[in-house]
C-alpha cells in the first residue's frame, strides 16, 4: 500500500481537485484505492456525492472507538472508495494532541496501517494549515504531492516544506511539487514554471492549467478525468499521475 | 463493488420475461432514480463454456470450471462451490490462448497455470470435455439517492445457450434461459440495497434465485436441464435402482441393465479415443456383467444355453478390449517407469514407448472394428431386450444372443418373477457364499503356497467385491463402507502381486516382439532392452513386497473383526434381520 497526500499550507491551490483526479486515475489503473477527505470543508466528499459525515465523528476514529473501515463509502467508480469528511475534523488537532508527544504525530499512520490489507493506494486530502494534522499526514505519507501556484511566494512555501521534512528523524516521504492553475498567457506564470521546473528535480514536468472544466468539477460532482476524459485538464492529470507513479520506479 | 446481496430469477415462460423486467424497473423507480451505470462498472457480455470430465470429477469435488471469453480474451475460471460454511473462496483464474473449446482436452495437454495446478490431480487421467456454452449479455443500472449518488446496483443478465456439447438438445441448440437479476451493495450503503431487494422480491414473476446455493451452479444446472441432461449423471459405480423387497429376478435384471448402460455409454468415448478411462470403464462394466451372470444369472430364469451364449459373448467383448488396455497401462505408467531407472538413461526407453504407441494404434483399430461389428450391436440389443422384459415383469420372452428372434422360457422352469426370493435375500445369500470362499481359500494360503493360489484368491475377492457393489443400495452405508475398506486393502495387495507379475511377463514378451520386429538398430535395441530389464527388476521387488504384506491384509479382512463386520452388514441388509 502506498500513501499519497496532497498538501500545501495555502488554500485554494488545487489540493482537492488533484486528490480527486489522481485517486480516480489510480483506481482506473486497477489499484484498489481509498481517498480520505481530511478537510472539514468536505469538498472531496461533495465531489463524490458522499455526505460529509462520519459516525462518532473524528473523535471516535482518532481514539480507535471506530475503525476507519466502518467509515468507508463506495464511490460511483470501480475500486475507488472514500472516507468522508466530518465537520468535527476541525478539532482534529486537539484530538491528536493527547498522549506522549513522540506519538502524537504518528497517530494517523497507525490508523491507516490496517487498510493495507484491502487497498493498494491511499490518498489523503489535507486541510490547508501547518498543524498537528498536517504533521501527521507528512509522517504517514510515502509521497507528498504539492500543488503550487506560480508565484514567488509559493516557491518559498515549497522550500519551507522540504526543510521541514528534512528535519524528520527516520523515514522521510518523497516530495513531488507541480504547478497548478497555470495561465500560460501570463508572463510571470511562464517564467516561474519554466525556471523552477528546470532548476528543481522535485518539481514535476507536468503543468496543470487553469481551466474552467476543473472548476466545473463541483458542478458535475465528478472528477474531470471521468466527465471530460479527453480534455486538456484530464490529460494533464493523467500525465501528472504517470509522473507520480514513475517517480516510484 | 461488493458481492451480490440478493439474486433473483424471472419466472414463467419466455414471452413474459420482458414484462417482468419492466415491472421490476417501474417498482424500483418509485424509490430510486435509475441511471445506466457509469463507465467502469461491470457489465457487457461474455461467453462461457463449462468443462468437466465424463464422470464429473470436478463437479463432484465441488468445483466448477468455465472457459470464459469476454472482449476477445479467454480465461479458465475455477470456482469452488459449497466448500465451506464460511463462504466460497475467490475463483482461480488462468488466462489462456488458443483454447479450442469444442475439443476435449487431455489433462496433460492443459496449459500451465494456477487452474491447471489445482485440477490436474483431480481429473487425471481423464480429458476435459465441453458441456454447454452459454452467452450472457449483462446490463448494469445504478440506483441513485437524492444526491445522484449510486447507492446500489442492479445487474440484469440474460443467458442464452449457444451450444449443447452433451445432452440431447444437439450442438446447435439455441435456448434462452430466464434472465437473472442481482442487487449489489455499494460499500457503506447497506440500506438501499436491502430496500431494493425487498422491492424486487415483491415484484410479480420474480423469484429468489439459487436460495442458499451458488448462482453459478444454479445456472449450470439449469443449462444442463435445458439441453436434456444433468450434472453427475455418470459414475463408474453400479448404483442400480433396486430395493430389498423387489423380486430377485427383477433386481438382477435391473443391475445388469445398469451395467449394460455403462457399457453403451462409454462406447463413443472409446471409439473417439477421447481418454483411456472410457475403455477402462467399459471393461469394468463388462467384467461386472460377466461376474453378475456367473453369480446371479440363474435367477433370471433363462435357459442355460441362452445364458451361456450371453456369457460367452461378454467374454469375447472383454477379450477384444484387453490388448489396448494393457498397452494403455504401460503408457500411463511410462513417466513413473522411467523415473525409477537408476542404471539406464530415461531416453533408453524411447524406442520402447514408440513401440507401445505403434502397437496400440494397431490394436485400437482391431478394437474399433469389434465395437462397430454386428456381433457387438446384436449382443447389446438382445441383452437389453431380454433384461428389459424381466425387469418390467412383462411376460415377454427372452431373446437369444446373436439372433433377433425371441425364444420361450424352458417349460418346467419356475417363473422367475413368481419366485419368493427377494433381492434382499439374494444379496445376503450370495454375499455370504462369496465371503466364505474368500475366507476359506485365503486361510489356506501359507508362505509356501504357489502364486496361483493368490491369483485364485484375487478372483474370489473380486467376485465378493462385485456381489457387495451390486447390492450396495440395500446395505447400511456405514457397515458397507467398513467392509469395503478392508476388502479394498486386501484386493490392492493381491492386485499388486498379480499385476507386477503380468507386467513383467508382458515386458518380456514386448522385448521379444521388439527384437523380432527389428524396430531400431541393434545397439539402440540393446540399451532399450537393458532398461526394460531394469524395469522388470523393480516390478519383481514390488511383487515380493506384496507377497510379504498379504498375511496382514488378509487377517485385517477375514480375521475375527472382519467376520464380525461382515455379519453385521448382512444382518442389517435391506431390513432383512
Amino acid at each position: 500500500m502506498r500513501i499519497y497526500a496532497t498538501y500545501n499550507i495555502k488554500g485554494g491551490v488545487g489540493k482537492t481537485t488533484t486528490a480527486v483526479n489522481l485517486a480516480y486515475l489510480a483506481a482506473a489503473d486497477g489499484l484498489r484505492t481509498v481517498l480520505w477527505d481530511l478537510d472539514p470543508q468536505g469538498a472531496a466528499s461533495f465531489m463524490f456525492r458522499v455526505k460529509p459525515r462520519v459516525k462518532g465523528g473524528g473523535r471516535a476514529l482518532i481514539r480507535g472507538q471506530r475503525s476507519l473501515d466502518d467509515a468507508i463509502k463506495g464511490t460511483d467508480f470501480e475500486r475507488l472508495d472514500l472516507i468522508p469528511a466530518d465537520f468535527t475534523y476541525r478539532n482534529m488537532d486537539l484530538l491528536l494532541d493527547k498522549g506522549p508527544e513522540a506519538k502524537q504525530s504518528r497517530k494517523l499512520s497507525r490508523l491507516l496501517a490496517p487498510l493495507a490489507v484491502e487497498y493498494d493506494a491511499v490518498f489523503l486530502d489535507c486541510p490547508p494549515s501547518i498543524s498537528l494534522v498536517s504533521e501527521n499526514v507528512l509522517h504517514a505519507a510515502d509521497t507528498i504531492i504539492v500543488p503550487l501556484i506560480p508565484t514567488t511566494l509559493s516557491v518559498r512555501t515549497l522550500e519551507q516544506l522540504t526543510d521541514f521534512i528534512a528535519g524528520f528523524s527516520g523515514r522521510r516521504p518523497d516530495v513531488l511539487a507541480f504547478f497548478s492553475m497555470v495561465d500560460r498567457r501570463k508572463k510571470l506564470h511562464r517564467e516561474i514554471t519554466e525556471e523552477l521546473s528546470a532548476k528543481r528535480p522535485d518539481v514535476a514536468a507536468t503543468i496543470v492549467p487553469s481551466a474552467t472544466l476543473i472548476e466545473r468539477m463541483s458542478v458535475e460532482r465528478s472528477p474531470v478525468s471521468a466527465f471530460a476524459p479527453g480534455s486538456a485538464a484530464a490529460r494533464a492529470y493523467r500525465a501528472l499521475w504517470t509522473e507520480v507513479r514513475e517517480g516510484l520506479d | 463493488m461488493t458481492p451480490g446481496l440478493a439474486g433473483f430469477v424471472v419466472a414463467g415462460a419466455e414471452p413474459h420475461w420482458d414484462d417482468a423486467l419492466d415491472s421490476v424497473m417501474a417498482a424500483l423507480a418509485e424509490t430510486f432514480a435509475l441511471a445506466p451505470a457509469r463507465a467502469g462498472a461491470p457489465g457487457g457480455g461474455r461467453r462461457r463454456t463449462w468443462l468437466d470430465t465424463f464422470d464429473w470429477r470436478l463437479y463432484r469435488a465441488g468445483l466448477l470450471l468455465e472457459y470464459v471469453t469476454a472482449n476477445r480474451a479467454g480465461q479458465l475460471v475455477l470456482t469452488s462451490v459449497g466448500a465451506s460454511a464460511a463462504g466460497d473462496p475467490e475463483p482461480v483464474v488462468q488466462p489462456v490462448t488458443g483454447w479450442r473449446v469444442v475439443q476435449p482436452c487431455l489433462f496433460d495437454h492443459l496449459p500451465d497455470g494456477p487452474v491447471t495446478d489445482r485440477i490436474a490431480g483431480v481429473i487425471a487421467p481423464r480429458a476435459l470435455l465441453p458441456l454447454v456454452t452459454v452467452a450472457t449479455t449483462a446490463s448494469v443500472t445504478s440506483l441513485l439517492n437524492e444526491d445522484g449518488k449510486t447507492v446500489a446496483r442492479l445487474l440484469i443478465e440474460r443467458p442464452v445457450i449457444t451450444a449443447g456439447h452433451i445432452g440431447t438438445a444437439g450442438s446447435e441448440a439455441r435456448i434462452d434461459l430466464p434472465p437473472r437479476l442481482s442487487v449489489t451493495e455499494v460499500r457503506g450503503y447497506p440500506g438501499p440495497a436491502r430496500r431494493a431487494a425487498r422491492i424486487m422480491a415483491l415484484a410479480p414473476q420474480i423469484e429468489p434465485g439459487a436460495p442458499g446455493g451458488s448462482p453459478e451452479k444454479a445456472l449450470l444446472d439449469e443449462a444442463l436441464a435445458a439441453i436434456g441432461t444433468r450434472a453427475g449423471n455418470y459414475s463408474n459405480k453400479v448404483d442400480a435402482k433396486i430395493t430389498a423387497d423387489m423380486a430377485s429376478a427383477r433386481a438382477v435384471a435391473t443391475i445388469l441393465l445398469t451395467l449394460l448402460g455403462a457399457v453403451e455409454v462409454n462406447v463413443n468415448g472409446v471409439l473417439r479415443d477421447t481418454d483411456t478411462e472410457f475403455l477402462h470403464d467399459l471393461r469394468v462394466a463388462v467384467r461386472r456383467t460377466r461376474a453378475a451372470i456367473k453369480l446371479l444369472g440363474e435367477v433370471l430364469g433363462l435357459a442355460d444355453d441362452v445364458l451361456d451364449q450371453f456369457a460367452a459373448d461378454f467374454k469375447w467383448l472383454g477379450d477384444v478390449t484387453t490388448p489396448v488396455r494393457d498397452l494403455d497401462v504401460h503408457l500411463l505408467d511410462f513417466a513413473d517407469m522411467t523415473a525409477q531407472l537408476k542404471a539406464a538413461k530415461p531416453t533408453d526407453l524411447d524406442p520402447f514407448r514408440d513401440f507401445l504407441v505403434q502397437r496400440r494404434a494397431r490394436e485400437f483399430r482391431a478394437l474399433a472394428r469389434a465395437l462397430r461389428s454386428p456381433r457387438f450391436g446384436q449382443l447389446t440389443a438382445n441383452w437389453r431386450a431380454t433384461l428389459t422384459a424381466i425387469a418390467d415383469g412383462q411376460p415377454r420372452r427372452p431373446g437369444k444372443p446373436g439372433k433377433g428372434a425371441a425364444k420361450p422360457a424352458l417349460p418346467g422352469r419356475p417363473d422367475p418373477l413368481a419366485s419368493a426370493q427377494t433381492a434382499g435375500g439374494l444379496a445376503i445369500d450370495r454375499t455370504r457364499v462369496a465371503f466364505r470362499k474368500v475366507a476359506r481359500r485365503g486361510g489356506a494360503i501359507t508362505s509356501d503356497s504357489p502364486a496361483e493360489s493368490l491369483h485364485d484368491l484375487r478372483k474370489r475377492a473380486k467376485e465378493l467385491r462385485y456381489a457387495l457393489e451390486f447390492f450396495a443400495p440395500l446395505h447400511d452405508k456405514q457397515d458397507y463402507a467398513a467392509v469395503l475398506g478392508d476388502l479394498k486393502r486386501l484386493q490392492d495387495c493381491l492386485g499388486e502381486f498379480q499385476d507386477t507379475e503380468v507386467q513383467m511377463e508382458e515386458i518380456r514378451a514386448l522385448a521379444e516382439a521388439m527384437l523380432s520386429a527389428q524396430a531400431a538398430s541393434r545397439g539402440a535395441i540393446a540399451r532399450t532392452v537393458l532398461a526394460m530389464g531394469e524395469i522388470t527388476s523393480g516390478l519383481a521387488t514390488r511383487q515380493v513386497g506384496a507377497r510379504d504384506a498379504f498375511e496382514n491384509r488378509f487377517a485385517g479382512f477375514a480375521g475375527q473383526d472382519g467376520q464380525r463386520r461382515m455379519a453385521v452388514l448382512l444382518h442389517r441388509t435391506g431390513g432383512a434381520a
